[in-house]
């Protein structure tokens, strides 16, 4: 049975895990990587670093954040924020990220996704689009953390950029992000139902009943999660615990304890 | 102390598989010639990417021979994803490729749809359950040993190893009303389709198994 990934997403500034409110007004939490190993040892499925100023100052302190957190955490690591090139993506994969995310500069040269899929495969790719309702049942993608509009339709987007070869969507909305109200459920049920990879939902998470609900209703196969966790609203096991409940299978740890009892 | 030498043939995130086996306290090293192949006594080929460029990765450094031959020696090998891929006789990925013919079988794209008809995600990406193939009996003595049934492991893959024989078969897992091949061993050659090294502690309970086998 599948099971739907829970990844956390760490905004990083500088040295510092930051939070904001639909990306502007930004809080320092900590080091990123203790964040990350508490995470990993709670059973968090993925790790999601996003350098969020990269893509405005060109400065990449994130890949070393990334290189020591593969030290102790032995789970899939994906690293956004800056990545424009060829390059930039084998410095990543190199620093230890198992998949890159790109947005502005695939909104800016879209053959960049196929390019980085040919070099290294689609399933390193997620393609991340911030999208902001623009009227009834229309989103329209945005850069530079919500800021600047592409004009670009985000379900058209979506299509286009699963046709190139991204292995992933990484589908963040605006106007939800840092609410802790909820998914927009609506956005990730058309971009899921659009394209045939998987589609990770992100931006508004405020507790179990969001996530159950964006799985069910809006098709997610992962949730990108920030602030429900980094300020304790509830742990992965409360998470686990309350999904199960309502049928849902996430994670993966509870299996495994599970089944080590009942080894052959 | 342990020493465990890291096919590196230009692809692939080496980093993370030397962490996991230095996080046993095992000495990692690089194998990037026939001859440092060949003093090798036990050996990974990872590797993400397509099959082609793997093979073709390995040929340019004159590794699929010495590879070959070690084959022979019944000394532990692990194949990791696309690795565990080119352990068989061929692909279908992009075109027909030959592999290194350890394991009969051939590789193959997951049909996007299983018995129960519906389309499902491709590639599969997750983390997804081993479960015991029907011609097994248990995992003693594998390198699932500390593995239960059930044991969730990271898979990313859009292709699928499918072996001749089998016996071959370790461990499958179920994706989308599918049966895929998780896991094939041949004597002492063993392939995973997941990724141990990105497996939590599953993975790393699979890591220190080879290290001692």
């Amino acid at each position: 049975m599948k099971s739907v990934r829970l990844i956390a997403r760490l905004d990083v500034k500088g040295p510092n895990l930051v939070k904001g409110v639909q990306l502007e007004g930004l809080r320092k939490l900590g080091d990123p990587n203790e964040f990350a190993r508490r995470y990993y040892a709670e059973g968090i499925d993925e790790i999601l670093y996003i350098d969020i100023v990269a893509s405005l100052y060109e400065r990449n302190s994130l890949l070393d954040i990334v290189e020591r957190a593969t030290e102790d955490v032995f789970i899939p690591i994906t690293v956004g924020g800056g990545i424009r090139s060829i390059e930039d993506v084998r410095k990543a994969l190199r620093a230890g990220a198992d998949k890159i995310a790109i947005n502005t500069a695939a909104i800016r040269r879209p053959e960049l996704i196929r390019e980085v899929a040919q070099t290294f495969g689609s399933q390193c790719l997620v393609l991340s689009i911030q999208a902001k309702r623009s009227g009834a049942g229309t989103w329209e993608a945005y850069v530079d953390n919500g800021r600047e509009h592409t004009g670009k339709d985000v379900v058209a987007w979506a299509k286009q950029a699963c046709d190139l070869g991204a292995g992933e969507i990484l589908l963040m909305s605006v106007d939800q992000e840092g609410t802790a109200r909820g998914f927009d459920v609506e956005l990730v049920r058309r971009v899921s139902e659009a394209v045939s990879i998987p589609v990770i939902a992100g931006g508004g998470m405020g507790g179990v009943a969001d996530l159950v609900d964006v799985v069910r209703t809006g098709g997610a196969d992962a949730v990108a999660m920030a602030h429900v966790l980094h300020y304790g609203v509830c742990n992965l096991e409360q998470i686990r615990r309350e999904a199960a409940r309502n049928g849902l299978r996430v994670g993966h740890q509870d299996v495994v304890a599970m089944g080590a009892s009942e080894s052959p | 102390m342990k020493r465990v030498g890291i096919i590196d043939y230009g692809i692939g995130n080496l980093l993370s598989v030397r962490r996991a086996f230095e996080h046993f306290g095992a000495e990692a090293s690089l194998i990037r010639t026939p001859a440092e192949l060949a003093a090798a006594d036990r050996l990974v080929l990872p590797g993400v990417g397509a099959f082609a460029d793997g093979m073709r990765g390995l040929a340019e450094r004159r590794l699929v021979e010495p590879i070959r031959d070690y084959a022979t020696r019944e000394r532990p090998f692990l194949g990791i994803c696309l690795g565990m891929q080119m352990m068989f006789d061929g692909s279908e990925e992009f075109g027909d490729h030959e592999g290194l013919g350890l394991i009969p079988g051939r590789v193959v794209a997951i049909p996007p749809r299983g018995i129960d008809r519906k389309l499902h995600r491709i590639p599969h990406i997750g983390w997804n359950a081993l479960v015991l193939p029907p011609a097994q009996t248990g995992w003693r003595g594998s390198l699932l040993e500390d593995v239960g049934f059930g044991g969730f492991v990271y898979f990313v893959h859009s292709f699928t190893a499918v072996p001749e024989r089998e016996d071959d078969r370790l461990a499958d897992c179920h994706y989308g009303g599918l049966v895929l091949s998780a896991m094939a061993r041949r004597g002492t050659l063993c392939g995973a389709q997941f990724h141990p090294e990105k497996s939590g502690e599953t993975g790393l309970r699979i890591i220190r198994r080879f290290l001692e086998s």
